[in-house]
């Protein structure tokens, strides 16, 4: 038991399997149905912790905009959901039926071009995956090629969260401006707005965040993942041993984007809005603390420190909105100076020890394990 | 775009545009040289830095209103006792704050990043505790208010023109700091090689903590400036942060003159397409031809040439 425990792969596989007892049995099993879709909405930011993890554990790369693929996730199928939403029948009452109310609102008598598409669902799906790993490719081509990283990069990205914030906003007619894109209904005739709907975008979502999960474990498990921490601790060397350094590092970069961006879509699906406050500087950097606090190199850590800082949030502002942010920065220190490996760290240096000594004690002797605490793999 | 103007009326709207520019160009001048020397000497990010200018403007609101409420007769000058209080406000909460955390993490700059983060959620929740979420404005004194009419169409603020003195003082300052005394070139010895300048026998701990300071008690100078222009509310800061990033960077981070041409020229892009465009386009625009640049040539404007 103790070698089996030992063996790192193994340790993934369980926690992997826990995990996905602990979101498709446990958390549907104690909570109701509006709890459910909230959980549901934090499982949607474990995307990005997800490909934070891969992204800034992994390989190095601190990326302070991942709100943008998120939020172009997210906007992508909320442009489908509204166009479904506006048929002219719908908008009957607007000076132009047909198109989505806020383009209404701002003296617009067209649809615009680039949301044509968007009335297929087939290019929205495509879309969602597409467009944030299209725009990862570009920064990354031109700021990995140049060599450019660490710190400069973590603020490029920022900047562009900045930017495409301001268009969104600024853009009023064309994107739904600070109220975003609101007043979703249903998906291919479908409503999403009863319970069991977002019941079974729950389990959608799980699943595929499961998935995700699964595929960045292979990545991570890959001759690919370990030439990525290779050229985390020495990129020089990576280079020197023929290796493309700026290949692997866009690959990856994009990879995190395009699931951020299921993360966004399903979120969209799931709150039944999308809108400006997903994308910015600040969310993007809430979700570099998710994936800090369940540990930047796991990523099954990532999902657990997910859902603790957004019940912690959820909790403090509900009963002490003054103290949240004292909280939350006070975490942000904690974690750099004191849990560099977070939840997964702790659990690492604190939990597998005594559960070692108690699989030894306990020998042949059968244990149930479901009164240990839920392991976070490495 | 211009068809609408005549020639003279067209010229006045450029030296109108230009001076608002050149306001903004001295604000952003104030605040990227703190970022300036810390980010570029010493390779620290400090997400905090706007938090340390709002320090300074809510310093010089306290400052205006026990000066108007215990010693009128001192309002003339009590904006400039207001500037050096925050100057040593904001540079002592600085220090404390290297002391405290910063200098655990010179090796780690990404978890510096996230840690002043950290700091800069919980200044300002302290500050909305302490001063409330409300904006609030600081009384200036009565010379301070107006405008000088130029010609018939063109007005000069005074209180810009205040801002802009302001900032050229610090700037020869800080110049004069960093390349003439010793102190400087001690900072730029830590900076250029830390092992040869710790061989020779700078104290560099102490020389990065006094830099730290440095650089915060001018975001605070920064702060005071800035409630001339505008009010101060808990979460201003964070408004500024990204400009101010970009400013630094955009110049190239090791070099000061490359942050005065860089704020000068994102400040002159962004006024003058303000008044043709929307505002929220103008810099739009501008930050994006300032990500353009830097991704077709991410050192920057300037580069220090150090060997390592």
């Amino acid at each position: 038991m103790t070698a089996f425990l030992n063996s790192p792969k193994k340790t993934e596989l369980i926690g992997f399997v826990l995990l996905a007892a602990v979101i498709l049995l446990v958390l549907p099993g104690i909570t109701d149905a509006f709890r459910l879709n909230m959980v549901g909405k934090y499982l949607t930011y474990a995307f990005v912790a997800v490909g934070l993890v891969l992204c800034w554990g992994s390989a190095g790369i601190l990326s302070l905009g991942q709100g943008i693929f998120f939020g172009l996730g997210g906007y992508c199928m909320a442009m489908f959901l509204k166009l479904e939403a506006s048929t002219p029948e719908a908008t009957s009452i607007q000076s132009t039926p047909g198109i989505p109310d806020f383009m209404d609102w701002n003296q617009i008598t067209a649809l615009p071009a680039f949301w044509e598409p968007f009335h297929s669902f087939a290019f929205t799906i495509l879309a969602v995956v597409a467009v944030p790993a299209i725009l990862a490719f570009v920064i990354g081509f031109a700021m990995f090629t140049r060599r450019v990283g660490g710190v400069y990069f973590a603020i490029i990205t920022q900047a562009i969260a900045a930017i495409l914030t301001i268009l969104i906003i600024g853009q009023q007619g064309y994107t739904g401006g600070v109220n975003g894109i609101t007043d979703l209904r249903t998906l291919n005739g479908w409503d999403i707005r009863t319970d069991s709907a977002k019941t079974i975008l729950y389990f959608v979502n799980a699943a595929l965040l499961l998935g995700v999960i699964g595929l960045s474990m292979a990545v991570r498990s890959s001759k690919l993942g370990r030439i990525l921490v290779a050229l985390r601790d020495k990129e020089d060397r990576v280079r020197f041993s023929g290796y493309d350094v700026a290949a692997f590092k866009i690959f990856v970069f994009c990879f995190a984007a395009a699931i951020s961006g299921i993360g966004g879509a399903m979120f969209t699906l799931q709150v039944g809005f999308m809108s400006p406050t997903f994308v910015g500087i600040v969310p993007s950097i809430e979700m570099v603390i998710f994936c800090a606090v369940g540990g930047r190199h796991s990523l099954i850590g990532a999902v657990y420190g997910t859902l603790l800082v957004n019940f912690g949030k959820t909790t403090f502002s509900e009963s002490f909105p003054e103290l949240w942010l004292f909280a939350m920065g006070g975490l942000f220190i904690a974690v750099v100076m004191a849990f560099p490996n977070g939840l997964a760290g702790l659990y690492k240096s604190h939990a597998e020890p005594l559960l070692e000594r108690f699989f030894a004690k306990a020998g042949e002797r059968r244990v149930g394990s479901a009164e240990a605490p839920a392991p976070i793999a490495e | 775009m211009f068809a609408d103007y005549s020639w003279s009326e067209l010229g006045s709207i450029f030296a109108m545009q230009g001076f608002a520019g050149l306001v903004l160009f001295s604000v952003f001048v104030l605040m990227a040289l703190g970022l300036a020397i810390i980010f570029g000497q010493m390779g620290v990010i400090n997400m905090a830095h706007g938090e340390f200018m709002i320090l300074g403007a809510y310093v010089t609101y306290l400052t205006t209103n026990v000066v108007e409420a215990v010693v009128p007769g001192l309002m003339p000058v009590s904006f400039f006792v207001a500037m050096v209080l925050a100057f040593f406000a904001a540079g002592a909460l600085g220090m404390l704050v290297e002391m405290g955390m910063i200098r655990f993490l010179y090796k780690r700059p990404l978890d510096t990043l996230l840690a002043t983060w950290g700091l800069s959620l919980i200044l300002q929740q302290t500050y909305r505790t302490i001063f409330g979420a409300r904006e609030v404005g600081v009384t200036l004194p009565d010379w301070m208010m107006g405008s000088l009419p130029l010609t018939d169409i063109i007005e000069i603020p005074i209180n810009g023109l205040i801002v802009m003195a302001i900032t050229l003082a610090i700037t020869l300052a800080v110049a004069f700091i960093m390349f003439r005394s010793r102190f400087g070139a001690q900072v730029r010895a830590v900076v250029q090689n830390r092992a040869m300048a710790g061989a020779v026998g700078i104290d560099t701990e102490r020389v990065d903590r006094l830099t730290f300071g440095l650089g915060c008690g001018i975001a605070g100078i920064a702060g005071s400036a800035f409630t001339m222009i505008g009010s101060t509310g808990p979460s201003s800061g964070q408004l500024y942060i990204v400009d101010t990033f970009l400013v630094v960077v955009f110049g190239g981070a090791t070099s000061l003159i490359g942050t005065v041409a860089s704020a000068f020229t994102i400040s002159q892009a962004q006024s003058t397409m303000e008044f043709f465009l929307s505002g929220s386009m103008a810099k739009v625009l501008t930050l994006l031809t300032v990500v353009g640049i830097l991704m077709l040539r991410p050192q920057g404007l300037f580069v220090l040439k150090v060997r390592r």
